[in-house]
């Protein structure tokens, strides 16, 4: 049980329209990533699934049942904030307690799940604690164990990761990952950060400006961007965009390639241009190149390439990867 | 302020300040101590003897200190606990989202900026007085029968006059507060459940609780030493009915002209306040640590 459906549903503030007629179908089990650059509503999208804020018009069904006009906690769905909202004068404990004390539930039960949620979270030790005390790790299991203790139909995360460090990020992104293995809950989840929704989605839903830009697994997405704005979002470094001559000659009005479908050789490619900067990670070796009469062009290398600033190199593009776009920006 | 050479320097630059301010304290505290210990009445000016703790025997075994400690309690009790639920009511509604709210604002806010023996008199005059008085008015009207506030109930009727002077006050204060109340708190604890009273008594209610120490202790210090209120209004009367503490030292002093006997009731003032402030830091202290 956990499936929302979005029919028609529009939010605005005052003249503007945040979100713009939408459709969305989400099945139970799935997580679902929003994604999108900062103001495109994929929040705003969120609070509206959430109870949070109302809509302007429009349905969601929860579960197959109208939930429009349901008050947001007795829709079956938790949401973890991204400030974490604890309640900072109540212990670990209270804190994650809170639902099922509003529930009304007995005190023992309220306990036994505590300590259940507090097993799985790793946060045993630190009941007794205040949220003040803990980092920014511990503090994010912390509302996550508030929300599974409720076992709702679904998750919600409002950009969860956004405080902590990289590294603690990529380890919050995997413990997510597992919950969503175990639970098999439905969750949504909202970001900016296209890394978090490749590596956790099952499906990606790309917001723009209010609008669902395309829906898809990430690789559907990554493989088939149905426009313009998909193609640049998705996948890092960006996709490389050239547009004139060299797009006619495709038939379309911007040709785009991704940095790691590029060859290099010495000359006798399709561009020919001198090495900006070269960024040595290791495993990958990122060449900005320089190309006369055009943007530079991002390349992705591997690890050994010994070029540097001012080497001057020739790029050609696999001609199987190369994406077509016309004056919309629609791909074709 | 990191190096030695700064900080005796700053020591330095701060020391006259300090040496004025002790010396502000210092000079009247050690004068009024002085007084009281003198047999020291501004109608017999020939004598000025040693009086040793007589004036402070009498002060104490008079009856209307008792009376007098008893209503300083009562007064600074009933006002804060009218200012403080009553404010916190009245921040709650005024951080809601209404037109006017600045207009609203300023006009809650008017009481503060009245002088507290215009606004005594105000009360005393065009609200309780029981022939032309409002609130005689609208008890002839609904056909009863007008109540003497300030004969009847005089301690009351100055707790109601300074507690709405105080209320803008302790409103404002909480509402600032209230205003920098964490709004995805509120979200979460709406997602958990909670209704409007289980939100106030869980979080607002905790989220309050420096302000509200910040409030009561503010308060306390003011409200030891009412004393306009009650010249213009009662006269510290019927009988000793609306005495306080810091009245009756005016009575003693002015009123019978004993000054040595005015000064030890100041010294115990002193003393008594600084036991309120102990058992005050002792109660609520805790909250103002972070």
């Amino acid at each position: 049980m956990g499936s929302i459906t979005l029919k028609q549903i529009t939010k605005s503030f005052g003249a503007t329209e945040v979100i713009q007629p939408l459709d969305l179908e989400i099945s139970d089990g799935e997580f679902v990533v929003f994604v999108g650059p900062s103001g495109c509503g994929k929040s705003t999208l969120l609070r509206l699934i959430a109870g949070l804020e109302d809509v302007t018009s429009g349905m969601i069904e929860i579960n197959g049942v109208d939930a429009t006009q349901t008050p947001p906690a007795k829709r079956g769905l938790a949401m973890v904030f991204q400030s974490y909202a604890l309640y900072p004068h109540m212990s670990v404990r209270k804190n994650i307690a809170f639902p099922l004390k509003m529930a009304k539930l007995p005190l023992q039960d309220r306990d036994a799940k505590v300590e259940a949620a507090a097993a799985v979270l790793n946060l045993t030790d630190y009941l007794d604690r205040r949220p003040g005390q803990l980092s920014g790790g511990q503090r994010q299991r912390v509302a996550i164990g508030r929300a599974i203790v409720r076992e709702p139909d679904a998750f919600l995360f409002d950009e969860p990761l956004s405080n902590l460090d990289a590294a603690l990020r990529v380890n919050m992104r995997l413990e997510i990952s597992e919950l969503h293995q175990t639970l098999k809950t439905t969750m949504i989840y909202v970001t900016h950060d296209q890394v978090e929704a490749m590596t956790m989605a099952d499906k990606i839903v790309v917001l723009q400006a209010g609008r669902i830009e395309q829906v898809g697994s990430p690789l559907e997405l990554y493989h088939k961007p149905a426009n313009q704005f998909v193609a640049g979002f998705i996948g890092s470094p960006k996709m490389n965009f050239v547009t004139g001559a060299h797009a006619q000659q495709h038939g379309a009005e911007t040709i785009g390639f991704r940095p790691e479908h590029i060859a290099i050789s010495q000359s006798g490619g399709t561009f020919n241009g001198i090495v900006g900067v070269s960024e040595h990670l290791g495993s990958d070796t990122f060449l900005r190149v320089n190309v006369e009469g055009m943007d530079s062009i991002t390349v992705r290398a591997d690890g050994e390439v010994a070029l540097r600033h001012g080497d001057s190199v020739s790029l050609t593009p696999a001609p199987d990867k190369i994406y077509r776009f016309d004056k919309s920006g629609n791909a074709l | 302020m990191a190096t030695t050479h700064s900080r005796v320097a700053a020591r330095f630059m701060l020391s006259p300040a300090v040496l004025l301010l002790l010396a502000w304290m210092i000079v009247p505290l050690s004068m009024t101590i002085y007084f009281s210990f003198l047999r020291y009445n501004l109608l017999n000016p020939a004598i000025d003897a040693w009086a040793g703790w007589s004036n402070y025997e009498y002060f104490l075994t008079d009856p209307a200190f008792f009376a007098a400690l008893t209503n300083t309690l009562l007064l600074v009790g009933g006002v804060l606990l009218i200012t403080i639920i009553g404010g916190t009511l009245l921040a709650l509604l005024l951080d809601q989202p209404i037109w006017g709210q600045g207009i609203v604002r300023i006009l809650v806010l008017a009481p503060f900026f009245v002088m507290p023996t215009v606004s005594a008199l105000v009360w005393k005059n065009m609200f309780m007085n029981p022939v032309n008085g409002l609130f005689a008015h609208a008890a002839k009207a609904l056909g009863l029968q007008p109540f003497d506030f300030l004969a009847h109930a005089p301690l009351f009727s100055i707790i109601l006059i300074v507690a709405w002077q105080w209320l803008p006050f302790a409103a404002l204060i909480l509402l600032t507060a209230l205003q920098s109340m964490d709004q995805e708190q509120m979200d979460a604890s709406e997602m958990d459940g909670a209704g409007p009273f289980s939100r106030f008594f869980y979080l607002v209610l905790p989220h309050l609780s420096r302000a509200i120490t910040v409030v009561v202790l503010i308060q306390t210090i003011f409200l030891l030493s009412i004393f306009a209120e009650i010249l213009v209004t009662t006269n510290g009367g019927p009988g000793y009915a609306s005495t306080n503490i810091t009245y009756l030292v005016y009575a003693q002093s002015l009123l019978q002209f004993d000054v040595g006997g005015g000064s030890a009731g100041g010294i115990i003032a002193v003393i008594l306040a600084n036991i309120v402030a102990i058992f005050l830091m002792r109660m609520i202290g805790k909250n103002l640590e972070a």
